[in-house]
């Protein structure tokens, strides 16, 4: 399995205890729309991805990320940085 | 208004003809659907309060009814202090009703530099600045200490205006769970070690009225080499020996590089400030654009803040007094079997905790009806998407008041199903 893989197979396992209406997950699926979580959700799954991987993915950077594919993008760049 | 008048004035993009897609109103359809929704049930509005009459710190008149005041903030009960409105007087006849200019061209007076003299004194640091309100203390502070390529690092549970001090600037903002100093140490160890970092804590969280544990908090971001601005807006004029704040109380002063705070609450008035002993301080006022462009606070405004700081000095007789109603309040609405913000009572605020917005504003009406005003508070406010109704006690509540109050929420408690 790919470094990419592999982190994409972690983030889908840390979404699921927030997968309260059991959405299936793709790349492709979106945070707010699909998964429809709010602000307070967003929070915590962000520290729970933080602490798995030791980054820190600011609000800034957040802000740009919308779907499960672009979260496993940014955390694979944040891990190498 | 007339039909006619009514087309007369129409503008050309009315509502019935703009299509909904580029309404720009259309985003807040969801909100004014819920809202319909929960006024059709016949409930009051709870963001839509008047006070008909104000008739001291803890008893208003609301739609006739005598009610007495436990949502207000104002903790010390400055706001009817004879010397604090004489000092507003005074500055009325002596320097009119209002500056019209920046701090920085012509809208400061001497009683702006008595102000922030006054809070040198409270405060005992080097330096004070003014701002118009606390929310633009916030606002401005934050914008400006953390610059591009530096960190802001954030409590999650953090007031609104620090959250839109982080969006105002060109900082990266990092959050970490409420209250948390395992989650702080972890972040602050993960960011690079050269660029500066600003911590930013209140020193009570005014939702549920929990505080900091600060010396923790401190000792972790001083570890990591951050500057550190505690926001003492609900710790101001009750907590420490001196009323500075939970950073006093909890001998951290030392180690705060800046406290941010508020006219608003203990002071009585309005407008918000900050305070430092950093050297460079000063050069604030002309780079702190909240500061630079926005005019400054009438006169009266500042000559009674001004009063008020310097009782607020020697009130030691009305902080006890305080922390024996919110002991009180807290125990009592316990016992009654209501469910709290927080375990023991840490502030004077206490929240009741509901189960939903119905449950909610259920609880609020039947309290305003038998004669108690409380805020009703709920998210995107409030932490975990909790409904509650938030109590804050005053210096000037009476003992008697305080069981008054226990006995209304038992009725109202009781009438709901709450209890």
């Amino acid at each position: 399995m790919s470094d990419r893989a592999a982190t994409l197979d972690t983030i889908t396992g840390l979404i699921e205890p927030f997968n309260k209406k059991g959405v299936a997950l793709t790349e492709a699926t979106t945070f707010a729309g699909d998964l429809e979580w709010d602000s307070l959700t967003v929070m915590d799954f962000v520290a729970a991805v933080e602490d798995e991987f030791d980054i820190v993915i600011t609000m800034n950077m957040q802000a740009d990320i919308e779907t499960v594919g672009q979260l496993a993008d940014a955390v694979e760049k944040l891990k190498t940085a | 208004m007339t039909e006619a008048a009514a087309t007369a004035h129409a503008p050309s993009d009315s509502p019935e003809t703009v299509a909904p897609e580029r309404d720009l109103f259309s985003k807040f359809d969801p909100l004014i659907a819920e809202r319909e929704a929960l006024l059709a049930t016949g409930v009051r509005d709870p963001f839509a309060i008047v006070m008909d009459k104000v008739t001291s710190p803890t008893q208003a008149v609301i739609r006739g009814k005598d009610t007495i005041l436990l949502g207000t903030y104002n903790y010390m009960g400055m706001t009817f202090d004879p010397d604090v409105i004489e000092a507003g007087k005074k500055a009325f006849d002596d320097f009119g009703s209002g500056t019209t200019g920046s701090r920085v061209l012509n809208g400061t007076y001497d009683p702006h530099k008595d102000c922030e003299a006054a809070l040198r004194e409270f405060y005992g640091t080097d330096h004070a600045m003014v701002f118009s309100t606390g929310y633009q203390a916030n606002l401005g502070i934050i914008s400006t200490l953390a610059g591009k390529g530096e960190y802001i690092i954030l409590d999650a549970d953090s007031h609104a205006s620090i959250y839109d001090g982080c969006s105002l600037g060109n900082a990266e903002i990092v959050r970490f769970r409420h209250n948390s100093v395992e989650d702080l140490d972890r972040r602050l160890g993960r960011l690079p070690k050269e660029p500066g970092k600003l911590v930013v804590l209140e020193g009570v969280y005014s939702m549920l009225g929990d505080i900091a544990p600060l010396p923790e908090m401190v000792a972790v971001a001083k570890k990591h080499g951050a500057m550190v601005l505690v926001d003492e807006a609900h710790g101001m004029g009750f907590f420490g020996p001196n009323g500075r704040g939970v950073y006093e109380e909890q001998g951290v002063e030392k180690d705060v590089d800046f406290v941010v705070g508020t006219f608003s609450k203990s002071v009585g008035t309005v407008g918000g400030f900050c305070v430092s002993n950093h050297p460079k301080f000063d050069v604030m006022r002309l780079v702190c654009r909240p500061y630079v462009f926005t005019a400054s606070l009438p006169p009266s405004v500042v000559a009674t803040a001004a009063t008020s700081i310097r009782k607020l000095m020697h009130a030691g007789e009305k902080r006890a007094h305080l922390w024996r109603n919110s002991k009180r309040l807290h125990g009592g609405l316990k016992d009654l079997g209501f469910k709290l913000g927080t375990d023991t009572p840490q502030s004077a605020i206490i929240a009741v905790i509901l189960e939903d917005q119905t449950q909610a504003v259920a609880m609020w009406q039947a309290l305003l009806e038998g004669g108690l005003y409380v805020n009703m508070a709920r998210p995107p406010a409030t932490p975990a998407g909790t409904f509650l109704l938030r109590c804050s006690l005053c210096a000037e509540h009476s003992a008697e008041q305080v069981e008054t109050i226990l006995g209304m929420f038992e009725a109202a408690g009781k009438a709901v199903g709450v209890i």
